[in-house]
């Protein structure tokens, strides 16, 4: 009886944070629906959000999986960016627009290419990270300035366009009805939500994060899981420059900068604990469609992109004080 | 004391070998000119520089300078337009205030909530540019508009050497406000008590609070400081290249967390000094000013930046995993 | 009576329905050396932060000097000269001995500049009054746990310090700076400063103090000249009961000793250990102790597979093996509890369960997915078979006593299939009464399920009273073994104080 009270209501408090979400969520979608019911509550309105939030929802679980090892990706954005150059970059080398199927077996290379680039980057940034054991944020702050570094080099400044019809159906076609890109989000979220809460990779990245040096003595192989865990969020943020690069068919090695602080605030937001062991994939999903609520709804009402910068910038310092103030009276 | 000393004689050691191949390689390197212009862009650099050692030294991160000096020159700028005053003193100490202002809204953030110092400059800075650029405007004030006496406050001029062919050039007077601004820091570091805080605290905060230190008053300190560097950088930028764009310094933090890193700090706090830091700042500013003299596509500049982040973050982890050993 | 320092009178505190202090007085008297003995968590640290004004409390009275003291905040106490050295010491590794020595000073007195001939004449006088020789423009981080110490000792008294709390001040000592440390505080007795030491190392209460206190479950049980005691007494005042330990016997099974459980030969490394040769058998507990820099540690380690680059010859069950990684030494059968089970031992904001399943996470999953009826079955049975005090395993450790806490770090090695057990320091910090209940449990595991144990302790007693053999290791090398039934802890102590 003595201990049954506390885990009670540990539990309760766990799921509590699923629950502020869920709430903070409709309470976003009934303010701006009140702000503009003709416009907000449109279906052209939430089918656009489908096609807009998963690039960002995926690099926002890519930031969860550097994080839950007390680590921090800055390198996604360049990341995301390079993949989608070099499979540009491919297309134009290989492409003949004339070919009927509408190129569905190169731009599956294509994929292939841009998933091995992330894969190489974030197996660099693995490397720098548990081998030379470079601090995370420094780490991925130089590889990204690399990364973006060759996008530009690459591209010399503009955008690459002119990609293949399949390309353009990743980032804007539809799977029954469902926007493709929210299609793979669901997929990709899944996926990675069953390897962080069910596979021994995902639960040696959790307990790694609570306390690497106990991981040594439990025997786990921790360079190994947080290599590989870095490697995860490479190919985690390459898939969202695919998706981001079939959206806009384009790609540049200066797109999505502004999603660098997004994925940080969504995943701040979502529950995960930037000093490692906690935060779940559920936590990241809701997070961003709230977060998508709310700059729709600014965006309907003629908000500027740079004011939207600014209201992102500040809901992460208002999350931050709400998550202290609730830790304090707990 | 002694290791202090001995990781920046090794920094300008490199940076004596660097110089001298730069040289080999190209020989234009040596030439006066040259010089003048390595010298003048360390200024605003090596200013902003000063900042994020400070944070650094109390083992936290700022992201948010650039937007804060952009934020600070921008609206002084855009202010003297409006009211059509001109002066050099008056915008200078408006800039500053600016950058303590929103400095405090950092230290407030990190102080007040202990959140992860990172996280909190993220936030900041993305709201003090959203605002800028959101509220304030875009255009670019010009050359035609850009108030002329901080133009000819900016030309001033320490050595100037005009040669029998009618060319000129200068060594800017601007050196002297940054030498002046690194001196004076490196005294607050070295001889007053807020400056032994900061390093209390980059070396334990619990102890620091124990031992009696003010934290609220050092943290308040440290984001302050660099705030207002930042501003004075930001102003002082405009004032030197005679326009101002609110999109100006974009991606500026990592060039300057890269100096700082090379000069030897630790990013986990406590370590770090401000002739260390501007060894880094004259390294990193000489990579790339030698890009262009070696006539190496700009666009490569990002690429070289980032690998000397790289290696210097390398480096550093190796020399901290022999201190442990 | 009047002449005390300072009199705690009657002092009650409650924390959110907890009566953490009830009816507790203490009285020091200048140049008194006091010891306050308890368990973890019987309200030891909650005595030390009233008297140095952390904390307020509910009832009584706190006197100093004879005069009542309303409202003492930490300002206060620290001007009235009770100075307290926590357990981290709180120094600044980055800083040097000389400015970790003058800072209080300067900010007491509200200096804003900073003068460094002046920090360093300060330093200076301050390490020669405690006659310790310390380089003071050494960095701190250079110096090793008993030099930390001093200079925190150092610093506590450059403040015109009367009364020095020393919270566990030996725990992380060797025997011999245990012998500094303890003449240092003789000598600051004689400059007439009392000294509260808190402890729950009975020989040392023994050998320093004056008076002792002892407190449980946040009363005073106990207090009187340190003559007036003796250990059982103390342990009996301490935990409520008599803990009775008759000592570990093993015998050889009729047949024959048979083959080891783990057979070292030869076994070396540069620099740590040389030439090292036993044999555990099934059922064996051996104990091993020496100094700390004897080369135990890195013995055990390199057994854990986490010092690879050694010679020599392992076998386990006769078999050789080849342990240079931490994944081999755990497929070979070997387990090794750390020494410090917070840092070393726990993932503490996770669950008993995913704690207890750390290292078997990797056998119980095929393809890499989780089989989660084995995983709750098992927990469930180690939960039930340790006897770990919770009633879900979603628990998180971090809410469990000391004592429970290391029983999910001996769980974890259970499933493991372990059959070498190396245990270094099992219950450094685990209060008494815990303390006993784990001894009984590391007893039953070597003789019911035959697994070989290694015990490495300072605490020579544990090691007489739990180990059939006992080692000595000195400089490396295996010095000494004792039948553990015809040796008594004084001889092993003796020995080891030779070694100096």
């Amino acid at each position: 009886m003595k201990y049954s009270l506390p885990d009670f209501r540990r539990l309760m408090s766990r799921d509590n944070n699923i629950v502020q979400l869920i709430v903070m969520t409709i309470a976003i979608f009934l303010i701006m629906a009140a702000l503009n019911p003709d416009k907000f509550l449109r279906y052209y309105n939430f089918e656009s959000i489908t096609y807009l939030f998963p690039e960002l929802g995926v690099l926002s679980i890519a930031m969860l999986v550097a994080m839950l090892t007390g680590g921090i990706d800055l390198s996604v954005i360049g990341i995301a960016n390079l993949s989608g150059i070099l499979a540009g970059l491919f297309f134009h080398a290989v492409y003949q627009s004339a070919d009927p199927s509408g190129g569905v077996g190169v731009v599956a290379l294509g994929v292939l290419l841009a998933l091995s680039v992330g894969a190489a980057a974030g197996a660099l940034n693995g490397f720098l990270i548990t081998r030379l054991r470079v601090t995370p944020i420094l780490a991925t702050l130089g590889t990204g300035q690399v990364f973006t570094g060759l996008a530009l080099v690459l591209t010399g400044g503009p955008a690459i366009v002119g990609f293949p019809p399949a390309w353009d159906f990743i980032g804007n076609g539809k799977i029954l009805g469902l926007a493709t890109p929210f299609v793979l989000f669901v997929i990709i979220a899944c996926a990675m939500s069953f390897i962080l809460s069910r596979t021994t990779f995902g639960l040696n990245l959790l307990l790694i994060g609570t306390n690497p040096k106990a991981a040594v003595f439990a025997g786990l192989r921790k360079g190994r899981m947080v290599f590989f865990s870095y490697l995860t969020t490479g190919l985690l943020a390459s898939t969202a420059g695919i998706i981001l690069s079939g959206r806009t068919n384009a790609a540049k090695s200066d797109y999505g900068t502004s999603y660098l602080l997004q994925a940080i605030l969504i995943a701040v937001l979502g529950g995960t604990n930037p000093a490692g062991g906690k935060g779940t994939v559920a936590g990241i999903s809701i997070a961003v469609v709230a977060l998508m609520f709310l700059s729709s709804g600014f965006q309907i009402l003629r908000f500027s992109n740079h004011l939207i910068d600014f209201i992102w910038g500040a809901f992460l310092l208002l999350v931050i004080a709400i998550n202290a103030f609730r830790n304090r009276v707990r | 004391m002694g290791l202090f000393r001995r990781s920046e004689t090794i920094i300008a050691a490199i940076l004596l070998v660097a110089m001298i191949i730069i040289g080999l390689i190209n020989p234009a390197f040596w030439q006066l000119d040259n010089m003048f212009s390595l010298l003048r862009s360390n200024v605003v650099i090596g200013i902003m520089a000063l900042g994020v050692l400070l944070v650094m030294l109390s083992g936290g991160f700022d992201v948010s300078f650039p937007a804060f000096a952009v934020a600070a020159m921008y609206l002084t700028v855009k202010g003297m337009l409006a009211i059509g005053y001109s002066g050099v003193l008056l915008p200078f100490l408006c800039a500053v205030a600016i950058g303590v202002l929103c400095g405090c809204l950092n230290a407030f953030f990190v102080y007040k909530f202990r959140m992860i110092p990172l996280i909190v400059t993220l936030g900041t800075g993305s709201m003090v540019r959203g605002f800028l650029l959101g509220v304030v405007g875009t255009s670019i004030v010009n050359i035609n508009r850009f108030p002329p006496e901080l133009i000819e406050f900016a030309k001033t001029e320490l050595v100037s050497v005009t040669r029998p062919d009618g060319s000129h050039s200068g060594l800017t007077a601007m050196l002297l406000l940054y030498l002046g601004l690194a001196l004076a820091v490196h005294l607050v570091l070295r001889y007053t008590m807020i400056g032994r805080s900061i390093y209390a605290l980059g070396g334990g905060a619990e102890a620091a609070n124990r031992v009696g230190f003010n934290l609220r008053k050092t943290i308040f300190f440290i984001y302050c400081t660099a705030g207002a560097l930042a501003g004075f950088a930001g102003m002082l930028h405009c004032s030197m290249i005679w326009l101002a764009n609110p999109r100006d310094f974009v991606g500026m933090d990592l060039v300057v967390i890269a100096a700082v890193v090379l000069g030897g700090a630790s990013i986990f706090g406590g370590r770090g000094s401000v002739l260390g830091t501007m060894l880094g700042v004259f390294m990193l500013v000489m990579v790339q000013n030698s890009l262009i003299i070696m006539k190496v596509d700009t666009t490569w500049q990002l690429v070289v930046v980032g690998i000397i982040i790289v290696i210097a973050t390398v480096a550093t982890a190796w020399r901290d995993r022999r201190r442990q050993a | 009576m009047s002449h005390a320092f300072i009199e705690l009178c009657h002092i009650e505190k409650h924390f959110a329905g907890v009566h953490a202090l009830n009816d507790v007085s203490l009285s020091i008297r200048p140049g008194e050396i006091h010891c306050l003995a308890g368990e973890n968590g019987s309200g030891k640290s909650t005595v030390i932060k009233v008297i140095s004004g952390v904390y307020r409390p509910d009832g009584g009275e706190i006197r100093i000097d004879g005069e009542t003291v309303h409202n003492l905040t930490p300002i206060a106490s620290i001007d009235r000269g009770i100075q307290v050295i926590y357990q981290d010491f709180s120094l600044f590794g980055n800083l040097t001995v000389a400015e970790n020595l003058a800072l209080n000073t300067e900010l007491r007195e509200k200096r804003r500049l900073v003068n460094w001939r002046r920090i360093h004449a300060l330093a200076r006088r301050a390490l020669d009054e405690l006659g310790v020789d310390i380089d003071p423009s050494a960095e701190v981080d250079t110096l090793p746990t008993a030099g930390r110490q001093l200079v925190a000792i150092a610093r506590a008294l450059m403040s015109d310090a009367r009364l020095l709390i020393m919270d566990e001040p030996t725990t992380a000592l060797t025997r011999k700076e245990v012998e500094t440390l303890f003449g240092i505080v003789r000598d600051i007795q004689r400059r007439g400063i009392a000294v509260l030491f808190v402890s729950h190392k009975m020989r040392e209460m023994l050998e320093i103090s004056e008076r002792i206190t002892v407190i449980r479950n946040g009363r005073k049980v106990a207090e009187g000249p340190t003559a007036d005691f003796n250990e059982g007494l103390i342990i009996r005042h301490m935990t409520g009961h008599d803990i009775s330990a008759d000592g570990y016997r093993w015998e050889p099974p009729e047949e024959g000793a048979g083959t080891p459980r783990l057979e070292l030969a030869g076994l070396s490394k540069e620099g740590a250990f040389s030439d090292l040769t036993m044999a555990i058998h099934p059922g064996e507990i051996v104990g091993l102790s020496g100094l700390l820099g004897s080369g135990r540690t890195e013995v055990a380690l390199s057994l854990f597979g986490m010092e690879p680059g050694y010679s020599g010859d392992i076998r386990i069950d006769g078999t050789p093996v080849r342990l240079d990684s931490v994944q081999q030494a755990i497929a070979a059968g070997i387990a090794y509890v750390p020494e410090d089970r917070l840092t070393e031992g726990l993932f503490l904001g996770q669950s008993i369960n995913r704690n207890i399943l750390a290292t078997t996470y990797d056998s119980i999953a095929r393809h890499l997915v989780i089989d989660r009826d084995r995983a709750s079955s098992l927990t469930a049975e180690m939960i039930r078979s340790l006897s770990i005090a919770t009633p879900t395993g979603e628990k998180l450790v971090g809410e469990l006593s000391g004592g429970n806490q290391q029983r999910v770090v001996i769980a974890r090695w259970l499933l493991t299939n372990a059959r070498v057990l190396i245990l270094n320091g099992p219950t450094v910090g685990v209060d008494v009464g815990s303390k006993a209940q784990i001894h009984r449990i590391i007893r039953d595991l070597a003789r019911d399920q035959g697994l070989a144990v290694l015990m490495i302790s300072d605490d020579v007693l544990e090691l007489v009273e739990n180990c059939n053999r006992i080692l000595l290791m000195h400089r490396g090398r295996l010095v000494a073994e004792y039948d553990a039934a015809r040796i008594n802890e004084e001889d092993i102590s003796e020995t080891l104080k030779s070694f100096k």
